[in-house]
């Protein structure tokens, strides 16, 4: 199985000796318990003197109270094992993740996906490993037990436990592997048409198609439907294939036994420890369906953890340069895959205490440059210098620490408002979060909800508007020495955008500061911008510069002009 | 069973017919128990010759086969059973309205009713079994040895009674657990989404390790709780296992005595554990088993709620004569308010649109702009006044009939999970050339030819990722591609686009507008310009608005007539 990069069970190795020690304990007491009352019985039979069952009795007695010992303690120690490793295989995966370039599966339901993958482990000892290793025990010990006995006996014995507790198992992980490629697109194509019916209500409604899609829907069902009914047939022939090989296996060694001419008590004992020794070997069947679900898990998130590093960090790297910060941008190429490059031959300083606004249509690269300077997205030609230290010289972290502010996509945490601040400032004061939140005005905002109030998933949901105030109060907090924007005021209304965009710059006012904004109002107080297009630098100067030339800018800004201050 | 599942598996033929076989199969399995152990006690005490052993092999591999024909069945009434619901449910997505909690529904109607499986394939045999088979066996220990049936009968209520009293106890804390082993994968699902942003304020390594803290208190509280929590296992393995040797030890002391012969005495040794197996199989499903409870619960909460009281339909809708021409629409004093909302989305609006007009409606975000399309396309019912159209009550007329006139373009459209070609001809048979066309009308075309499989491309969350522009271009070609539709439903076309897309979708719906009554909630000038006269809308309420200033095309009326 290739389970590395991502090792599952790293460190745990005494903890899952007991706990299969214990599972093995439990099983092989049940064995015995029904091999002693049989000996007990079959040898009373034969009316002995008492004392000859004084052993046996006390075997009864013990072997019926620790079985219950011993299954209490499997289930703590495996249930210890899993929580340990399932913690183990996150806090690994994470830290592969945090170098991690853009993930090879995206999206939230995909990200989801991945957490659940790592409840994965926990059924992968819990419901495959320890099982199996308690029916391996119990198996070898009562095939040698019956060995004992009558050799031949112990061959069918074998051979059935073989067939029970390896074949099928083997079996229904290989059709559960090769349903599961058939059932998994099904299903995603099912919830794709329930989505479709239920997002897109208001749109088949109006437009008369909603009994098409319900019929689309319910066709989709009846694909999956059939699946599901193949995967049930294959999982009822392995559990009937398990009881038959079960009773087939007791009356093999029965009719071994008697044509040997063993004696009624070895037979009685040898057959019942038959019977007993398939408990723990039929469940693998089930088991089986369930590992080739696992693996597939397991292989997602080694997959996920291989995910290659963003950018290479330097083997030795250098100190990181004091600020004041000179940011020397130099026939920047960044390219994403094989794609045209998203920056082509960018150049740009940034002085101390100078702003630089990027402007350009979506899809012009702008973003791409805030990540280049961020050390988030490798560059293929050209160079980044910090007071003319190449910042592949230094580690990304680094960079980080000096060129960072308000990112794209900014993320709320499952946190109190205050905390969600502070992760930009663990040891900020109260009145320095009260700065940074009044100088992004967000302060209206945190004093009606209140600092402790949990944001985020299952708290209180924050608007577009508030989200980005939030990010900017961020950034603010951090106080880098150069400051990055990147959008701040994407998804806010026009007037709120306004107000924001003006405190905005109004904040940044001798701050070493690059914004990257769609929104042109205001930019006559920047000292430089810089018009992306199509990854390339099309125009740069003052804001009175680019109104006085045709182009992008004088585009943009009349149809700006156009739409601002509606009655 | 669960009443309401009882009551669909009931109507539903396939499901009850499988459902009934499965259960039976089930029993009939449970109780060859009892037949395969009185021919192997009798093979192995000596009663019955080694030619016992041919019947005995037929019984286990009747119940193999039985063991199989209950998990077939099980399964397509299981499969059954979740189409009738998935139909049900997806039945209720109209009636519900856009606003019910739409992601849940999506998750419910999925993901949600496989959490049935275990119920119906599981834990139902295993209560059928249960309910059965206990009582054959004490049945026959009883004609067997009155001592041993005696023993298991006083210690077999002991499982059900301490799976209850242990589960009654745990259930609190194991419930609380539960729900922190979801707050854990939340946090860590929550930490791996916001890497980005650690990583920007250099938070990331730190949390590496809260990470780790977090897990390892997880862990030593989920394992407080399950050393109580597995105590039931505990009790009940015990109580399985200590009565066998209850009954095992006195029946050897017996056969020494000579009073009990050995074929009874292997029989009982046999029988005496079949008692208690089909009562802690049960124990061990109902966990899984309550969750299929839950889904099902949740699943007949959506099928019985109660309909909007929104898309008030007459009885008998009067559909108008095929009416020809661009709609006249009229409010009167029409009110709309959403359940459970202190104000009136729209409040005493009197309008008339008259036909071939275009009109923009503006307004702050929340001012009933969007409730007030959604009233003419019937979506929303007034709860006070009328909606003439041509004269006649909207509640009167047939709404598929009314909605074939209207062509609409939502705030954010859906895009469906199929082709370019297939959402823009949504709900028309529009031949490829309409379909072309209508593209070309929307510029569709300019960005169509550039996606992977033109107009064959897969859309929706799976397929090919549009902007919000080109989103909005494929709704727009949506409207192109109904040449019939009178009027023009537009909900704000050309928010969240810059300046380029915005005159492109101007453009295009300057050219869509013409010869049709079109009724446009607006916000930036560019598409009031387009507009013949401007309502505006503050608080549900119609408050009068001048010529816009800046407008280039006079303004026809200036207020709500």
């Amino acid at each position: 199985m290739s389970l590395p990069p991502l090792s599952v069970t790293a460190g745990m190795g005494r903890r899952l000796v007991l706990a299969a020690l214990a599972g093995s304990a439990a099983d092989l007491a049940g064995v015995a318990l029904i091999a002693s009352a049989a000996w007990l019985i079959t040898r009373a039979a034969e009316q002995p003197p008492l004392a000859a069952l004084s052993v046996a009795i006390v075997a009864v007695r013990a072997f019926a109270t620790t079985r219950g010992v011993f299954r209490y303690g499997e289930r703590l120690a495996g249930h210890d094992v899993a929580l340990r490793a399932q913690a183990g295989t996150r806090e690994r995966l994470y830290r592969a993740l945090i170098p991690a370039g853009p993930l090879p599966q995206r999206g939230a339901d995909l990200l989801s996906r991945m957490v659940d993958d790592t409840d994965a482990v926990q059924d992968l000892l819990v419901r495959c490993l320890l099982p199996a290793a308690a029916a391996l025990v119990t198996g070898v010990t009562a095939v040698a037990v019956t060995a004992f006995l009558l050799p031949a006996a112990a061959f069918a014995l074998a051979a059935g436990l073989l067939a029970a507790g390896v074949l099928l198992p083997v079996v229904t992980s290989a059709a559960a592997r090769r349903w599961s490629a058939r059932v998994a697109p099904a299903r995603a194509d099912l919830a794709a048409r329930v989505a479709d019916l239920v997002h897109g209500a208001a749109d088949l409604a109006a437009y008369g198609a909603r009994d098409r899609a319900l019929a689309a829907a319910m066709d989709a069902d009846g694909r999956l439907a059939r699946l599901e009914r193949g995967q049930a047939r294959i999982n009822a022939a392995a559990l009937g294939a398990g009881m038959l090989t079960q009773g087939l296996t007791v009356v093999a060694v029965v009719l071994v036994a008697q044509a040997a001419g063993l004696g009624r008590v070895a037979t009685a004992v040898a057959a019942l420890t038959s019977l007993v020794a398939f408990e723990p070997a039929l469940p693998l069947a089930a088991a089986g369906e369930r590992f080739a679900g696992v693996r597939a898990a397991l292989r997602r998130l080694g997959e996920t953890a291989a995910t290659p590093p963003a950018v290479r960090e330097p083997a030795d790297p250098a100190p990181p340069p004091e600020p004041p910060l000179t940011v020397e941008v130099e026939d920047l190429v960044v390219r994403h895959g094989d794609r045209e490059p998203a920056l082509n031959g960018v150049s740009l300083t940034l002085t101390p205490g100078r702003r630089v606004a990027v402007v350009g249509p979506s899809g012009a690269g702008k973003s791409t440059l805030l990540s280049a300077l961020m050390r988030t997205v490798e560059f293929e030609s050209g160079a980044i210098r910090l007071n003319g230290a190449d910042v592949r010289r230094l580690s990304s972290d680094d960079v980080r620490a000096l060129v960072t502010g308000l990112t794209q996509d900014p993320y709320v945490f499952q946190a109190t408002v205050a905390d969600n601040l502070r992760l930009a400032g663990p040891d900020a004061s109260a009145e320095e979060l009260r700065a940074a939140v009044r100088r992004a005005r967000l302060d209206a905002w945190t004093e009606r909800t209140g600092w402790d109030t949990v944001l985020g998933e299952d708290g209180r949901t924050v608007s577009g508007g508030q989200l980005q105030r939030l990010a900017l109060a961020r950034a603010l907090l951090y106080d880098p020495p150069v400051l990055v924007l990147d959008e701040p005021a994407e998804a806010l209304d026009e007037d709120t955008a306004d107000l924001l965009m003006a405190d905005l710059l109004d904040a940044t006012r001798g701050r070493t500061t690059l914004l990257v904004t769609h929104r042109l109002h205001g930019l006559e107080q920047v000292d430089e911008i810089v018009v992306l297009e199509g990854g390339r630098v099309a125009q740069r100067g003052t804001h009175a510069d680019l109104v006085a030339v045709p182009g992008y800018y004088r585009d943009l800004w009349e149809s700006e002009a156009l739409t601002r201050h509606l009655a | 069973m669960h009443k309401d599942l009882l009551r669909l598996a009931r109507a539903e033929r396939s499901v009850r017919l499988h459902l009934a076989c499965c259960l039976a199969a089930a029993v009939a399995a449970g109780l060859l128990v009892l037949v395969q152990a009185e021919l192997l006690a009798g093979v192995l005490s000596g009663r019955f010759t080694v030619a016992a052993l041919f019947p005995l092999a037929l019984v286990v591999a009747s119940r193999g086969l039985l063991g199989s024909a209950q998990g077939v069945l099980a399964g397509r009434a299981a499969t059954a059973l979740k189409s009738a619901l998935r139909r049900r449910l997806l039945g209720r997505v109209e009636a519900l309205g856009p606003a019910y909690r739409s992601g849940e529904l999506v998750t419910l109607t999925g993901r949600g009713l496989d959490a049935l499986d275990p119920y119906l394939t599981g834990y139902l045999p295993a209560v059928a079994v249960a309910g059965v088979v206990p009582i054959a066996v004490v049945v026959r220990l009883f004609v067997a040895d009155l001592a041993t049936a005696v023993i298991v009968v006083l210690t077999l209520p002991l499982i059900p009674i301490f799976g209850a009293l242990v589960g009654w106890t745990t259930r609190a804390v194991t419930e609380r657990q539960w729900r922190a082993l979801s707050r854990l994968g939340g946090h860590f699902l929550d930490v791996v989404r916001g890497l980005p942003t650690l990583r920007a304020f250099g938070r990331a390594r730190h949390q590496a390790s809260v990470i780790r803290e977090v897990a390892e208190a997880h862990r030593a509280a989920t394992m407080r709780t399950l050393r109580v929590a597995f105590l039931s296992s505990l009790v009940l393995e015990l109580v399985a296992s200590l009565s066998l040797a209850l009954v095992a030890v006195p029946v050897g002391l017996r056969l020494l005595s000579g009073s009990l012969d050995l074929g009874t005495a292997l029989l009982v040794l046999l029988l005496a554990p079949e008692a208690y197996l089909p009562l802690r199989a049960m124990g061990t499903r109902f966990h899984a088993a309550m969750e299929g409870v839950a889904a099902a619960d949740e699943a007949f909460a959506v099928i019985d709620s109660p309909e909007r009281p929104r898309e008030s339909r007459s009885p008998a809708p009067t559909a108008p004569a095929a009416a020809s021409g661009p709609p006249r629409i009229r409010l009167e004093e029409v009110t709309v308010r959403y359940p459970g909302r202190e104000e009136a989305a729209l409040d005493r609006v009197s309008l008339v649109i008259e036909p071939g007009e275009r009109v923009a409606i503006v307004g702050p975000s929340g001012a009933g702009k969007s409730t007030l399309l959604h009233l003419l396309l019937g979506f929303v019912a007034p709860t006070e006044g009328r909606v003439l159209v041509d004269g006649t009550d909207l509640a009167g007329l047939d709404l598929d009939e009314w909605r074939r006139r209207l062509a609409f373009v939502p705030q954010r459209p859906h895009l469906f999970a199929t082709s370019v070609a297939d959402n823009i001809a949504l709900g028309s048979a529009a031949t490829p050339e309409e379909i072309r066309a209508a593209a070309e009308a929307a510029r569709v075309a300019e960005f169509a030819g550039a996606l992977p499989r033109g107009y064959d491309t897969p859309l929706g969350e799976r397929g090919a990722n549009l902007s919000a522009g080109q989103r909005q271009r494929v709704a727009l070609a949506r409207a192109f591609c109904r040449p019939g539709a009178q009027a023009l439903l537009l909900d704000e076309p050309t928010a969240r686009l810059d300046g380029r897309s915005e005159a492109a979708i101007v453009a295009a719906t300057r050219r869509l507008a013409e010869g049709r009554t079109a009724i446009i909630v607006a916000h930036r000038p560019a598409m009031i310009d387009l507009a013949d006269r401007i309502v505006r809308l503050d608080g549900g309420a119609l408050v009068p608005v001048g010529p816009a200033p800046a407008s280039p095309v006079a303004t026809r009326g200036g207020e709500a007539r």
